[in-house]
């Protein structure tokens, strides 16, 4: 008998996902960038880079360095702004049937909402992230993201002004992630993403400055997963919203540790840099278990961690 | 542009610490244009994690073996060993599997036909020059000055020669050619050309005496910059340059990936590009 094929889909806060695999923000552009290498059909959904009400320039360079099994980066959100992005970059990404989940932020508590309230009225942007964890800009990004009171005031105000499934991207700067990931479900969120980047700094030894410009940055990539697994484990215990788990990916069974401790959806992020065709790997890879393990339904494997 | 799993046809130490890589190029080697690049993946464990940009050198055709097959494309890159990744590459052999991303960027605009061409470049800075240097010499007299500290530092000169491209070496330590720096045998050909267009590759602070010189004569040029990158295709931000018109009030940064690595020299804010922290230090991982 012929093994029937798993099946992938899952659905986070009412968007429907082919599979749960999608790039994470600031990684693959608006999607174009990445259009030559891989067909963006095959994706969960598609993130794009973060975008504010103005376009934004980002901060000085150097901004990126590599450490071992991991990078910094410190861009600091450079994007076209929300309305160029609608003019723009909309139109490429509405031709393709993959869902748009539009990652965005605010300098201040009034910016946040009005990006809000300019993308609820988009039809082809299935749902939102809201970034309140990017650790390279001064206002915005983080502050809200560390302090759960914060987080819970701008999470609601977000709300009141979306009229669309709303993500939450947690920052995994703070003591304990589990009581910013319960404010932001209380205060609206359909989802939690978890986590951004640690903050990390390198030094040139020869010079003795940053390897940044601005001193300090986001580390990503593999060096960072087992940090990333921990926090989506406890934030799965948290809440009862669906989670999304980003960290690290770079091969298919570092996307199921994350499906496994209870993320029904996972985020790619470094690994783009370093294999643009890495997340069709990870989606064939993923349903290569499922086959393997006699798994039938993807819902089977999220969530089964023995304990 | 696409990623490619290919092989090395050859790996060779030409000059102490400087290597030539040929890897098999098909379907991309004679698509490249003078000035673009390749991201290398060194390989597919870690660390490095990330893949290392490399100007193409040449391209070509391997002859047509006996069993009919078409000719087959090769790109070949030179580099310089100054970190693990490259270091790494040294070390490949004859038939290793590497996986290349390319071509990518923006190459050189050959400029008018007919004009005299100078080609400054410095140390590893000459690779993307021998492919401008092949096309221009079909229409224009092109010049190359060569520098670089010590004669181990000038590479494949012979190779432009055979072009029919008139070289100049200077070396600093007066090793090889004239000593002293390329720059003054800039401002010499400029003096005899005073038309010609400059066409550059190097470190920073040869590139930025490059640029005050070519802009105090109003003579146009093009510039092939270092960035540190991780994506290549514009998707990450991180090898921006400051454009023209870039202040901290109103920052303006252009992509050496997408929108480079070759700007005219017009493009840039050229107050302190080379002097950042860390500016092209970064692949020592």
């Amino acid at each position: 008998m012929k093994n029937k094929r798993p099946s992938l889909a899952v659905e986070i806060a009412g968007i429907k996902l082919k599979n749960p695999v999608m790039p994470a923000s600031g990684t693959f552009g608006y999607g174009e960038e990445y259009a030559p290498f891989i067909d963006l059909e095959r994706l969960g959904a598609i993130v794009t880079k973060g975008l504010s009400l103005a376009p934004k320039a980002g901060n000085p360079t150097p901004r990126i360095a590599e450490t071992i099994s991991g990078m910094l980066n410190a861009i600091g959100l450079q994007n076209v702004g929300v309305d160029a992005f609608i003019q723009h970059k909309l139109p490429f990404l509405r031709e393709i049937n993959t869902p748009v989940i539009v990652n965005f932020f605010g300098n201040t508590l009034d910016e946040y909402g009005e990006v809000a309230r300019r993308l609820s009225d988009i039809p082809e942007v299935a749902g939102v992230e809201l970034n309140i964890s990017c650790p390279n800009v001064k206002q915005g990004g983080i502050v809200f993201g560390t302090d759960p009171k914060a987080a819970s005031e701008v999470v609601g105000l977000v709300r009141k002004h979306l009229k669309k499934p709303l993500i939450v991207k947690l920052t995994p700067n703070v003591t304990d992630i589990s009581v910013t990931a319960r404010a932001a479900e209380e205060a609206g969120a359909d989802a939690i993403c978890c986590i951004n980047t640690l903050t990390g700094m390198a030094v040139d030894v020869k010079t003795r400055r940053p390897r940044l410009a601005n001193k300090t940055g986001g580390l990503s990539g593999p060096a960072i997963r087992p940090v990333a697994v921990r926090m989506v484990h406890q934030v799965v215990q948290a809440v009862k919203v669906p989670v999304i788990g980003v960290g690290g990916i770079m091969r298919p069974m570092d996307a199921l540790e994350f499906l496994i401790v209870g993320a029904k959806a996972v985020q790619v992020g470094t690994a783009n840099f370093v294999d643009p065709a890495v997340m069709m790997t990870i989606i064939d890879g993923i349903e290569a278990f499922c086959v393997e393990e006699g798994i039938t339904d993807i819902h089977q494997l999220i969530g089964s961690l023995q304990l | 542009m696409k990623n490619y799993k290919t092989v090395v046809l050859s790996n060779q130490e030409i000059s102490t610490g400087y290597y030539r890589m040929r890897i098999l190029a098909p379907g991309f080697g004679s698509k490249a244009k003078p000035g673009q690049f390749l991201m290398f993946r060194v390989q597919t464990s870690l660390p490095p994690l990330l893949r290392r940009p490399f100007g193409i050198f040449r391209t070509g055709f391997l002859p047509a073996d006996c069993d009919g097959q078409a000719p087959k494309e090769f790109v070949e890159i030179l580099y310089k060993v100054v970190g693990r990744g490259t270091d790494i590459m040294s070390n490949l052999q004859v038939g290793s599997k590497v996986e290349v991303l390319g071509p990518l960027g923006r190459g050189f605009d050959m400029g008018v036909p007919g004009e005299q061409k100078i080609l400054v470049g410095g140390g590893i800075g000459l690779v993307p020059l021998y492919m401008l240097a092949r096309e221009l010499t079909r229409k224009s007299s092109v010049r190359l000055l060569m520098g670089g500290r010590t004669r181990e530092d000038i590479l494949a000169v012979t190779e432009f020669e055979r072009l029919g491209v008139e070289t100049y070496v200077s070396t600093d330590d007066g090793s090889l050619g004239e000593e002293g720096l390329v720059t003054q045998v800039l401002l010499r050909k400029l003096d005899k050309y005073p038309n010609a267009s400059v066409y550059a590759c190097g470190p920073m602070p040869m590139i930025e005496a490059v640029q005050e010189i070519c802009a105090a004569r109003g003579v146009p040029l093009q510039v092939s910059l270092e960035a540190l990158m991780a994506c290549g295709v514009g998707a990450c931000l991180g090898c921006v340059v400051k454009g023209a018109g870039h202040s901290e009030a109103s920052p303006r940064y252009l992509c050496s990936c997408k929108e480079g690595p070759v700007f005219r020299a017009e493009q840039l804010d050229w107050t302190k590009l080379g002097q950042e922290p860390g500016y092209c230090e970064g692949c020592k991982i």
